[in-house]
């Protein structure tokens, strides 16, 4: 869609901001929110093993630390064999957020290559590179996965590392070679091709650092799929099981019964930390589309001041009833305006 | 209608890789695949062993050329050789068995999803600021919980403990499979969970890309132009800013189909529901190599096919598709 | 041209009087309209001309309400009084319902870009149909009837009903916005840059079009452009806009005989003239104001090379110009300057001008 000119744009100023506070303060709510929960989790990832209260696979002998609902020693309670199923998780969140980091980057790397290539080489290269993507975007990616990783001895994480990210670059690819397109009939990028600039030069110091936004979201994306796909597929038994990651937690608490058994201590942590992890990069993600689009902020105003509704008049604003209604309106765009009015 | 030739032809070209990485995948990888269902089921017999060299490829029955073309042949006549599990049953058989259910349940959990995310999505891009809005974060971290995860979670609350709906399974015990009105209320009691699940899980992902979509649909002139027009509101929503901004989020919808179905097929395991997802976890798990090959194509064929019906949607709603290079 | 009825007898078609129009934004609202007057006499064609910037869209769009958030409009009345109408109405208080009622019936928009203002998911005769169902009671052959003929009025094949936005050419898309604005036959049509998009060929038919259908129907124009030149053959009256306040308003004679302001003066050798012979394109050094400052004076002082200290304190209300003998040319440069400004020449403000450095802070 190109997007036409919008009326607000008749004032250029709007969109000039002027910097206020520092780049955190400028950020959306969202992404300020999701690179929050990101850090904690990753504060978790790094330093969480190092305190863990009991090695992941101690298994305590006595029997009567068998599924232990949570207490004192064992904040989440303890698996079927006795085992600390708070240090499962921190190991857990270790390893599967080293995995979605690698992935992402490898992934992404190959993203922009491709991605940059195809734009700049034209022709049949980008043909045949856009083909390749949308081809591997059209194939459905877990069932291939599931194929591949099915015909690999699962031993460590390095088999499932180079399968989710030989799959999980298309999408990066076809959303930067547009962007790659659209920069490089630039004046600015011209002009350094007319200097007789070298190519790799113009992409390594114009290009790139203009796609830097879409390359983060890019990546916010791969290791967002990398963290769906790799817990699904140990879910489903296809990692390495001696391992401790969020997925292979859930695949013992799984095949263990935890549930039926009534041990949620087992079972829930870890998906809600998948989930929370994967909330974190959403939201940062949409932060990121924020920052490119200020329109897809929230509109924190009345009733009125939605997109749809007739221009507002302040003139007009009739007093508020009740108290209630008063606090309500109180956060209204049109009463924010008139106070500030009325302040000297 | 040249679009939906072009589309064909790009369809066809990635049933053609999709084939040939299944080809290629079991010749190129490191380790016997045969030997190692040798290994696991010693008593294996000998057609068995033959069956699964033609379509694995071990032992080099004749040049890679000729294994690829009697390959393909198979495939076009659905040959999918011997199934190593419950042999002598064919993989054809038991896709047969197995694909209707999916098809049922993930198809229309996924596009109703689709639908109900998407009407939600025009009516918070529309009243944006509005309480759907607040909604947004707690619909993140539904879009954010793995499928199987939350599928086990209802499973436990509410056919557990309350008892609500079963356990899990396509249909109750003791149900005869067939065209009679106790079989199809126990299957649709059945699939009620699953597809419950299916609907919240992906339905925050429609609705936010569309309420993004109309944000900045609503932002173009003919929207308002059709204000200007003083249209009501319902039309100049509906007619003018969703009925364009429902064209990326279709495209979107194809490209998702994939990972959609995908983790829905997944979510079919964890309520042991007699589809294509639970034929593939036994086939993992018993490392039956011409099983999962079959299971891939399958599910690629119609997440391909469900694009090529898509592409017939898009040209109902979008006059320049008419005309337009394909993608 | 004949408008020297303006202020008497029936009165304004639509009347614009101090209205403001602020965007709300986090650094601060942006005064894009600042207590703009100004009236649309039935009949007549009202030219409204400005640099992009300069709030002239804000203005037109804002008087039919059709800004969206954070637009916020902070005072004024936008009075209508059509032929239909027995009482004047304040759209500044109408409600939804009423409002679009109002909306195209009575004041019809010709969108800058057809190619952006047409649906492009819709044929043309749907999108004619919607104009035309919206405010007509008619049955469904009359109205399909109604869509043809005005087809036939901006000149297009009939057979082009069933065609979409983006198989018809520029000129084309335009005619049909302009048949579009015409489907409930409305009082005023506001035309923004209506031809800026197209070739100049095309340009002057559509304008030639335009000038006809307007004689015949009888619809009022408020004509929006940067394009004072076109605006010298086709307005009757012109309103020069800067920086979200008027300059100076006059017939269209006044104007091209005597323009008052520095700013006009300015824009009148910015542009070719449309015949005559071609002249320098000299164009005014500087860039407008940023609008999220309160000014005080005459917004257009930094770029005024007639400025003086007094610049800084005049209340910009539009005042008579002193050497014209129509009283409706008003201006809200107090300031009789030379007749013709060169370069070169020093005129005595302009020395004043040089005397104070630090005019620029006290505008800032």
């Amino acid at each position: 869609m190109t997007a036409a000119p919008p009326l607000v744009a008749e004032v250029p100023v709007l969109t000039v901001r002027p910097a206020r506070g520092g780049r955190w303060q400028r950020l959306p709510l969202k992404a300020k929110a999701g690179a929050v929960l990101l850090g904690i989790f990753a504060l978790a990832g790094i330093f969480g093993p190092l305190v863990s209260p009991y090695d992941p696979s101690f298994q305590s002998p006595s029997l009567s630390l068998s599924m232990h609902a949570p207490y004192g020693a064992h904040w989440l309670g303890t698996t079927q064999s006795g085992q600390d199923v708070f240090s499962q998780l921190l190991f857990g969140i270790r390893l599967t957020l080293e995995l979605a980091v690698v992935v992402g980057a490898i992934a992404t790397a190959l993203s922009v290559i491709v991605g940059v290539t195809a734009a700049f080489l034209g022709g049949l290269w980008d043909d045949l590179l856009s083909l390749t993507s949308n081809v591997f975007l059209v194939i459905p990616s877990l069932p291939l996965l599931i194929l591949l990783l099915g015909y690999l001895p699962q031993q460590g994480q390095t088999p499932t590392i180079i399968v989710l990210a030989a799959l999980g670059w298309p999408w990066g690819a076809r959303v930067i070679r547009a962007q790659t397109l659209a920069i490089r009939n630039r004046d600015f990028v011209a002009a350094s091709r007319e200097t007789g600039e070298r190519t790799w030069r113009i992409i390594a110091f114009e290009i790139v650092p203009n796609e830097v936004s879409l390359i983060a979201a890019s990546f916010v994306n791969t290791v967002l799929y990398a963290i769906g796909a790799s817990v699904a597929l140990a879910f489903i038994g296809l990692a390495d099981l001696n391992s401790w990651s969020l997925g292979t937690i859930l695949y013992w608490a799984q095949s263990q019964q935890a549930l039926t058994l009534g041990a949620w201590w087992w079972f829930v942590p870890p998906g809600i930390a998948v989930a929370l992890i994967g909330t974190g990069l959403v939201l940062l993600n949409t932060g990121i589309d924020e920052l490119g689009n200020p329109r897809l902020r929230d509109a924190r105003a009345s009733r009125s001041a939605r997109p749809a509704d007739p221009t507002p008049v302040w003139q007009q604003e009739t007093p508020p009833r009740g108290p209630l209604t008063r606090l309500a309106a109180s956060f209204s765009r049109s009463a924010l305006l008139s106070e500030q009015r009325e302040r000297p | 209608m040249s679009f939906i030739l072009r589309r064909l032809a790009f369809y066809v070209g990635a049933a053609w890789v999709a084939l040939t990485l299944n080809f290629l995948i079991p010749r190129a990888m490191p380790g016997n695949a045969v030997q190692s269902i040798m290994a696991k089921f010693p008593n294996l017999q000998p057609a068995a062993y033959r069956a699964l060299e033609a379509m694995l490829g071990v032992g080099h029955p004749g040049s890679l050329w000729h294994q690829y073309v009697s390959y393909l042949g198979d495939v076009f006549r659905l040959n999918f050789g011997t199934d190593v599990l419950e042999f002598p049953a064919q993989v054809s058989t038991l896709l047969a068995e197995t694909i209707p259910w999916t098809l049922i349940l993930v198809g229309t959990a996924t596009v109703m999803a689709f639908a109900i995310g998407t009407g939600l999505g025009i009516i918070a891009g529309w009243r944006h600021g509005g309480w759907l809005d607040r909604l947004l974060p707690g619909l993140m971290f539904f879009q954010a919980v793995p499928y199987f995860f939350l599928a086990l979670i209802m499973i436990e609350v509410l056919a557990v403990r309350a008892n609500i709906f079963p356990i899990g399974q396509g249909y109750g015990e003791g149900v005869v499979p067939g065209w009679n009105a106790p079989f199809i209320g126990s299957a649709i009691y059945h699939s009620l969970l699953p597809a419950f699940t299916i609907v919240i899980t992906s339905m925050a992902g429609w609705m936010l890309q569309m309420r993004n979509v109309m944000i900045t649909t609503i932002g173009e002139d003919y929207v308002v132009a059709a204000q200007a027009k003083g249209l009501r509101p319902s039309r100049v929503v509906l007619t003018y800013a969703a009925r364009n901004a429902i064209l990326p989020q279709l495209q979107g919808f194809g490209l998702a189909l994939g990972f959609v179905v995908s983790g829905a097929i997944i979510m079919e395991i964890v309520f042991s529901y007699p589809g294509i997802g639970l034929l593939l976890l036994n086939a993992v798990n018993a490392k039956d190599y011409p099983l999962m090959q079959a299971i891939f194509l399958v599910i690629t064929f119609a997440v391909l096919i469900s694009n090529l019906i898509l592409d017939f949607v898009i040209v109902a709603f979008d006059p320049r598709a008419r005309t337009k290079e394909a993608v | 041209m004949s408008s020297q009825n303006w202020s008497a007898g029936s009165g304004p078609v639509l009347d614009i009087s101090d209205l403001s129009i602020v965007y709300a934004a986090e650094a601060g609202d942006v005064r894009a309209v600042s207590k703009v007057s100004l009236a649309l006499n039935a009949g007549e064609v009202v030219g409204l001309v400005g640099e992009s910037g300069s709030g002239k869209s804000t203005l037109a769009y804002g008087a039919c309400r059709l800004l969206r958030s954070p637009a916020l409009i902070t005072g004024g009345a936008v009075r209508y009084q059509g032929r239909r109408a027995a009482e004047p109405t304040d759209i500044l208080r109408l409600h939804a319902d009423e409002l679009r009622q109002l909306r195209w019936r009575e004041i019809a928009i010709v969108f800058q870009s057809a190619m952006n203002a047409l649906n492009p998911v819709l044929n043309v005769k749907d999108q004619i149909l919607d104009a035309v169902n919206a405010h007509l009671r008619m049955s469904k052959t009359e109205a399909l009837d109604k869509t043809s003929t005005l087809l036939d009025l901006v000149g297009i094949p009939r057979s082009r009903l069933r065609s979409y936005p983006h198989e018809l050419s520029g000129g084309m898309r335009q005619r049909i916005m302009i048949a579009m604005a015409l489907a409930a036959d409305p009082e005023i049509v506001i035309m923004d840059e209506p031809t800026t998009a197209l070739d100049v060929v095309v340009q002057r038919d559509i304008l030639a079009q335009i000038v006809e259908l307007k004689e015949t129907l009888g619809f009022s124009i408020l004509f929006i452009t940067h394009d004072l030149s076109l605006l010298l053959e086709m307005a009757d009256r012109i309103a020069v806009m800067y920086a979200g306040q008027l300059l100076e308003v006059g017939t269209a004679a006044e104007i091209k005989r005597e323009p008052a302001h520095p700013y006009t003066r300015g824009l009148l050798r910015s542009f070719p003239s449309l015949h005559g012979p071609r002249r320098d394109l000299a164009g005014i050094p500087g860039s407008p104001p940023d609008l999220r400052m309160a000014t005080a004076g005459c917004p257009f002082l930094p770029r005024c090379q007639f400025g003086t200290a007094a610049c800084e304190r005049i209340d910009m209300t539009l005042a008579k110009v002193a050497s014209s003998a129509d009283p409706a040319h008003v201006t809200a440069c107090p300031f009789v300057l030379p007749d013709t400004p060169e370069p070169g020449k020093t005129h005595s403000a302009a020395a004043d001008f040089a005397e104070q450095p630090d005019r620029e802070v006290s505008s800032a």
